[in-house]
């Protein structure tokens, strides 16, 4: 790669964390928690955009930053008051920036009329703020400000050239020397220039005793030839200020007849000299750095680590992946040789064994620090959202706070890929259906602003994403006359609260009386639960009238292992998620109680749960055993639903690496995927979820009817 | 022997340019990333010239010059402020604190290079 196009990558890299920071920093001075730090970082944001976006020529993006930077500015300096309405309107602006970015990169347009509108609003927001800015030149006018892209011409008219040329005197005050210059390099750029005869002026130089080595005596005339530019001389005193008096003169031109003529002086001599004196001046300056260094040696040492800690490499996805792999299949690989070696007969205590034992420690190890690596917080995904939500609220008229909470959750980084289209669903429909208009609010007495909350937390080996809405809730009656009047559900029949509110997430189901351009795009719930549902995830919704709706999406926090229970089925070998099992039991005759014609339940401490046969569900066997001979895995759903899964016998527990069964075969109901075991043969991983579902919903016929007497 | 330049900048994409401009003439790099950070460098290299952005977190540029200035060792060694700002009063600024020379943003090599050299031996 070119080396400038790797730093152009750094830069929308960095970009697209500096327009992170901005968004964050200006909800956190909304929020009103901010403090002048917060101020200052949102400024640097902005400026080292701008900053960047120069260096590559990209002078749209120049120009509305700076615009933007201005009026940070203001707030910086306390012109402008970081209030409501100001923080409002620079969020829009980083919406706006965050375009510029995408644009420069070859990415979409920028609305040119709305960049113009905010660019304007913002032009305002200082003008009222500050007042009339003096020290701000108006654009059309001033040529020479630089901030407008100008760069000052010079005009060099061509003077005679008269025999003498320039004479230059040179008198460095010790401020010059105290800044880091030397005398001797201006002597050394002049004489770039031209060949010049130079004379040093020592008639300052007080006597030794009276000598103070900080102090600036000398002083130089040079002759400079006429033909170089009077704005070529002046600039190498450009960085000097008045901490050098330089004074040039035509030679031989009236004026400068008060200066005495130099004698002519070897100039290398004359340089030679002058680097003495700076080392002279210096000399005391050696020693003390080299006990200050010697001071330093500790810190030395111990700073360097410091200095590494958050050392980062970036590495392709596919390295990583290919790594998880060949992890995946070490696992197997050490899974098949422990048992080959179990089945030959040797003592648990031999050294093979103790050996396979260590092995199959480190195995878990790598394996668990690989998905490690793959590992990323949601905040990636989360990030995106405030700015979604903002234009969401704009189109729809509502008002909204957005809430994030942890943020630093972290999960697989194809999960997170994978969450951001959900999620946007969700929000947008929490906004759209869920959220009342504001004067709806206001007439139930609500706050006009509403509150939606995106979190995200661990639960049970998994991530769990909710997204909550304190608007009026779902109208279950309204969204059961659709359902009927749609052919969805049967006219009689009989659903609880909680299985109104799924309805939504069936096909073809749509409650909005008018498609809006925002949750009609042709995308239900539907869509949004099947593509969840892809990733061995779920979707559930809790709503309360007028208190608002609580949607709950989990995934799997990785892809690609699983802790499950090994079970035996008839012939089959089953993989139950470890993570939904309750606990394991053999129950007794007494305990199993007939619940009509063909259910049965179990008694477990108190309470009753349904058993179900898995042989019987899917579809293996038409009797189901008698459960007091099987074991019962008491297992729970996502939803919190319970059952009692009956099988043929437990194998053990162990690690297994999923293997996607719609990826190698087909989507097969109840079955979430499938995996390799010790001996090579292959085993389904129950969908313990689908198979209570299927149990209350879709597939009655598969209730159990358990054989109890 | 060729001089060591520090450059002290918050952006990483401005610290690659640096990094890419001054090696490719010729220079040793050491890189900070604000002024807190460059005088942990400096307390173990010894720069030739150092470049320093203004607008920084923890410490700015401002800050960062007046330390090193107050350092015996490093009282001498030019201070070039790099940075986007152009306006007198943050030069005039930036000189009081010590600053030896001023290079605006976006740079070229060549002024870049130019800068260095009239300010180092």
């Amino acid at each position: 790669m070119d080396p400038m196009d790797a730093i152009k990558a750094t830069y929308f890299q960095e970009c697209d964390e500096l327009l992170a920071d901005l968004e964050q920093g200006l909800l956190t001075l909304d929020a009103s928690e901010g403090d002048g730090d917060t101020i200052n970082a949102v400024f640097r944001a902005v400026h080292s955009v701008k900053g960047g976006a120069g260096a590559f020529g990209f002078e749209a993006l120049v120009a509305f930053a700076h615009v933007f930077e201005t009026a940070l500015d203001a707030m910086r300096s306390g012109k402008l008051e970081p209030d409501g309405d100001a923080l409002k309107l620079m969020l829009r602006a980083s919406d706006v920036l965050a375009d510029f970015v995408q644009a420069a990169k070859g990415q979409g347009v920028v609305d040119e009329v709305r960049a113009q509108g905010i660019a304007e609003e913002l032009a305002a927001l200082t003008d009222h703020g500050a007042g009339p800015r003096v020290s701000e030149p108006a654009p059309a006018s001033d040529g020479g400000d630089d901030d407008w892209g100008f760069t000052p011409l010079k005009f060099e008219i061509d003077e005679p050239v008269s025999a003498g040329g320039w004479l230059l005197v040179m008198t460095p005050t010790s401020a010059m020397y105290a800044k880091g210059h030397d005398a001797a390099f201006f002597l050394r750029e002049i004489e770039r220039l031209s060949s010049c005869e130079t004379a040093l002026d020592l008639s300052n130089l007080p006597d030794l005793d009276a000598l103070s080595p900080e102090e600036s005596y000398l002083s130089w005339r040079l002759r400079i030839p006429g033909d170089v530019a009077e704005t070529t001389i002046r600039e190498v005193f450009d960085f000097v200020g008045d901490d050098c008096s330089v004074e040039l003169t035509r030679f031989g031109a009236p004026a400068p007849a008060a200066a005495p003529p130099a004698p002519p002086i070897d100039f290398e001599a004359l340089l030679g000299a002058v680097r003495g004196e700076p080392a002279a001046a210096g000399a005391p300056q050696v020693n003390e750095a080299h006990e200050e260094r010697g001071a330093n040696g500790a810190d030395k040492v111990s700073a360097k680590p410091a200095a590494l800690g958050g050392a980062t490499i970036r590495v392709d996805l596919e390295r990583v992946d290919r790594m998880i792999d060949l992890v995946g299949e070490l696992v197997i690989n050490q899974a098949m040789l422990a048992q080959r070696v179990g089945e030959s007969g040797l003592a648990r205590s031999s050294t093979v064994a103790i050996g396979l034992d260590e092995l199959e420690q480190l195995t878990r190890e790598i394996q668990d620090s690989v998905m490690a690596i793959r590992a990323q917080p949601v905040k990636s995904v989360f990030q995106r959202m405030p700015r979604l939500v903002r234009e969401i609220a704009g189109s729809t008229g509502k008002q909204v706070r957005l809430v994030m909470e942890g943020e630093g959750t972290e999960v697989d980084k194809t999960v997170i890929e994978r969450l951001s289209d959900p999620i946007t669903h969700m929000l947008r429909n929490a906004i759209d259906h869920g959220l009342e208009s504001p004067q709806d609010r206001a007439a139930v007495g609500k706050p006009e602003e509403g509150v939606v909350r995106l979190a995200a937390l661990h639960r049970s080996g998994r991530i769990v994403i909710e997204v909550t809405d304190d608007g009026k809730g779902i109208d279950r009656q309204r969204v059961r006359e659709i359902a009927i009047k749609k052919g969805l559900v049967a006219s009689d029949a009989a659903l609880t609260d909680e299985e109104v509110d799924n309805l939504i997430f069936l096909p073809g189901f749509s409650t909005a009386s008018t498609v809006s351009n925002i949750s009609g795009r042709g995308v239900g719930m539907d869509v949004v639960k099947r593509s969840i549902q892809a990733l061995g995830g779920r979707i559930a919704i809790t709503s309360e009238p007028g208190k608002g709706s609580v949607f709950t999406l989990s995934l799997p926090l990785t892809l690609a292992v699983l802790d499950g229970m090994v079970v035996r089925v008839g012939e089959q070998t089953l993989v139950a998620p470890l993570t939904t099992i309750i606990e394991t039991l053999r129950p007794k005759a007494d305990e199993v109680r007939r619940l009509g014609p063909r259910g049965a339940v179990l008694a477990v401490r108190g309470g009753h749960v349904p058993l179900i046969d898995i042989g019987v569900a899917l579809g293996w066997r038409t009797t189901p055993i008698d459960p007091t001979i099987g074991v019962v895995l008491l297992v729970e759903s996502e939803v919190g639903g319970r059952a009692a899964l009956v099988v043929d016998a437990i194998q053990g527990q162990r690690q297994v690496v999923i293997k996607s069964l719609e990826a190698n075969y087909q989507r097969v109901d109840a079955i979430a995927a499938a995996t390799i075991l010790g001996d090579g043969r292959v085993a389904l991983i129950l969908d313990v979820d689908v198979v209570l579902d299927g149990r209350s919903l879709d597939r009655p016929d598969n209730l159990l009817l358990a054989q109890a007497s | 022997m060729s001089l060591t330049i520090l450059t002290v900048d918050d952006s990483r994409m401005m610290r690659e340019m640096l990094a890419m401009t001054l090696r490719e003439a010729g220079f040793n790099v050491v890189q900070a990333e604000d002024g807190l950070d460059g005088l942990d460098v400096l307390s173990r290299t010894e720069p030739d010239v150092i470049i320093t952005d203004i607008n920084m977190p923890r410490m700015d540029g401002f800050g960062f010059i007046e330390s090193v200035r107050r350092e015996q060792r490093h009282r001498a060694t030019p201070i070039l402020v790099l940075s986007t700002e152009s306006d007198a009063e943050k030069k005039g600024r930036a000189r009081s604190a010590g600053a030896t020379g001023w290079i605006v943003k976006p740079f070229n090599s060549e002024s870049l290079i130019g800068a260095i050299r009239r300010v180092s031996a």
